[in-house]
């Protein structure tokens, strides 16, 4: 089959009917390339949300309300041993910098704050605003 | 029925609903969706009403769905999810359903304008007919992904394309319609009215598991802030989603058996509605001194509607 890109070059590439599987493995959950998780849209962005794992509390509403699947996630044990999320990051080819994230997360200096997209993440947590300097 | 602990627990639910879509940044849609998807572990058939959320999710030759998706035509979103759920009925008692021992749930998703307006007609007769479906509609209160006209979902005084403002027009002139009591009155073993975000995540997810896990029709009326055409910041869909509900604009409840109503959240002290309107581009003519009057009629609204629904939640009838 051909791939996504030579599928969209011209109208006439369009196959009637088309049925778009999303995995390529179902039961190993491997994507397919029609996926659009392999879509990129990095490029919509002007701003960059940048994420600081040490003030993070793990309350999870950056994942809940992000509408672009955006946070990575892993799971862990708590102390009583039931399951729950730890965000590790952020999805850079899926984020549009839309600030919802930013917006709703709870913690009294943020633990994610937008940044120009070009500023490397090393240096965005070097500027992190301190408790006297928010 | 899927359970709904805490967040932290439901975060670790695998997305089957994945980014790379091409909805605007900061479109509630996608919040909404993700979460419906993600509060059953059945396996699902879904079908989408032409509008955003079909448009922007399905751009050929990619999909951001990772269950079993159908686009159908703007009006026949119900009337396609009540084909499939009948075949597989049908194959299942042939014994040639292509699982036994997993469920399928059916859902459909639809525009306001997909629901409220053309997709009306499909949607009262699947739930006449008594399929075993969901019906989700993502009420951005007009047409958006045509630019913006007005629906019978736009509420009184919105600037739209073809409800504009002007010199001697302060917008929309006309209620909005009560679909989720229209649906109600069908007789629906459940509806529920719910919005997106962090603060009523759990409201959302707990709606959607229970609907799903009710057989026979049921139906959300989910509000869908869309940052585009209501002119807010993208980042504020939350807060504008919020709002809706402290305000009781956009209140939270939900009917079992079409009539017993429980009020899902009570504001601790509704906000006057003002604060919801000043937000978005589409009312700020309503702050003008000639159209004041406007705002006091749309608070009298909420007032008169929010006593009606305390009223039907304590008779209880
Ligand atoms: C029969 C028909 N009429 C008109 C259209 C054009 N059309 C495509 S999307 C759309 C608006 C959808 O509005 P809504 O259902 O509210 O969804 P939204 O885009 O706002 O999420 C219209 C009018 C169409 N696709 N089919
Ligand atoms: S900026 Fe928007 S798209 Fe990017 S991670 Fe935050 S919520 Fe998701
Ligand atoms: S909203 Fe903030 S504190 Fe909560 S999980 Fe996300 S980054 Fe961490
Ligand atoms: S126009 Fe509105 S509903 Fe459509 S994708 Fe943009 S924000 Fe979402
Ligand atoms: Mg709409």
């Amino acid at each position: 089959m051909a791939t996504p890109k030579e599928m969209m070059s011209t109208w006439d590439k369009i196959q009637f009917g088309a049925i778009l599987p999303s995995f390529e493995n179902p039961e190993k959950k491997l994507k397919s390339k029609f996926n659009s998780f392999n879509y990129k849209v990095a490029d919509w962005r002007v701003e960059k949300p940048v994420f600081n794992r040490e003030l993070c509390i793990d309350c999870d509403f950056c994942w809940v309300s992000c509408p672009d699947s955006c946070f990575l996630v892993e799971e862990v044990e708590n102390k009583r041993g039931k399951k729950q999320a730890k965000i590790v990051g952020i999805n850079y080819d899926l984020c549009k910098g839309c600030g919802v994230c930013v917006d709703v997360c709870p913690t009294p200096i943020k633990s994610l704050l937008m940044f120009p997209e070009f500023t490397e993440i090393d240096e965005a947590l070097n500027q992190w605003p301190t408790k006297d300097n928010k | 029925m899927k359970n709904i602990g805490n967040l932290k627990e439901f975060a670790c639910t695998p997305d089957r609903f994945q980014g790379g879509h091409r909805l605007c940044p900061g479109c509630a849609h996608g919040m909404i969706v993700r979460e419906v998807v993600n509060a059953t572990e059945d396996d699902l058939v879904i079908s989408t009403a032409t509008g955003c959320l079909e448009v922007c999710t399905a751009i050929y030759p990619y999909t951001s769905w990772d269950v079993s998706w159908l686009h159908i035509g703007f009006e026949n979103a119900a009337a396609g999810i009540s084909g499939a759920e009948a075949m597989y009925k049908a194959l299942s008692r042939k014994n040639r359903s292509y699982n036994e021992d997993k469920k399928v749930k059916f859902v459909a998703f639809g525009g306001d304008g997909g629901t409220y307006d053309i997709g009306f007609q499909s949607l009262s007769g699947a739930t006449e007919r008594g399929h075993d479906f969901l019906y989700v509609c993502l009420d951005n209160e007009g047409y958006m992904n045509t630019g913006g006209q007005r629906s019978s979902s736009t509420p009184i005084g919105a600037h739209t394309t073809t409800s504009p403002r002007g010199r001697v027009s302060y917008g929309e002139k006309n209620r909005k319609k009560d679909l989720t009591m229209i649906m109600a009155a069908h007789g629906c073993p459940y509806v529920a009215t719910a919005v997106p975000g962090s603060k009523h995540w759990k409201d959302l997810a707990q709606k959607a598991a229970k609907a799903l896990s009710t057989v026979g029709p049921t139906f959300i009326n989910a509000l869908s802030p869309c940052t585009t055409e209501w002119k807010f910041k993208p980042q504020d869909t939350v807060e504008i989603a919020d709002l809706a509900v402290e305000t009781c604009m956009f209140p939270l409840y939900e009917i079992e058996d079409g009539h017993k109503l429980t009020i899902t959240y009570k504001p601790k002290q509704k906000l006057p509605v003002e604060e919801y309107l000043s937000r978005q581009g589409r009312f700020s003519h309503l702050f003008k001194p000639e159209n004041s009057w406007v705002i006091e009629e749309i608070q009298k609204e909420v007032d008169r509607y929010w006593e009606y629904l305390q009223r039907k939640e304590e008779a209880g009838v």
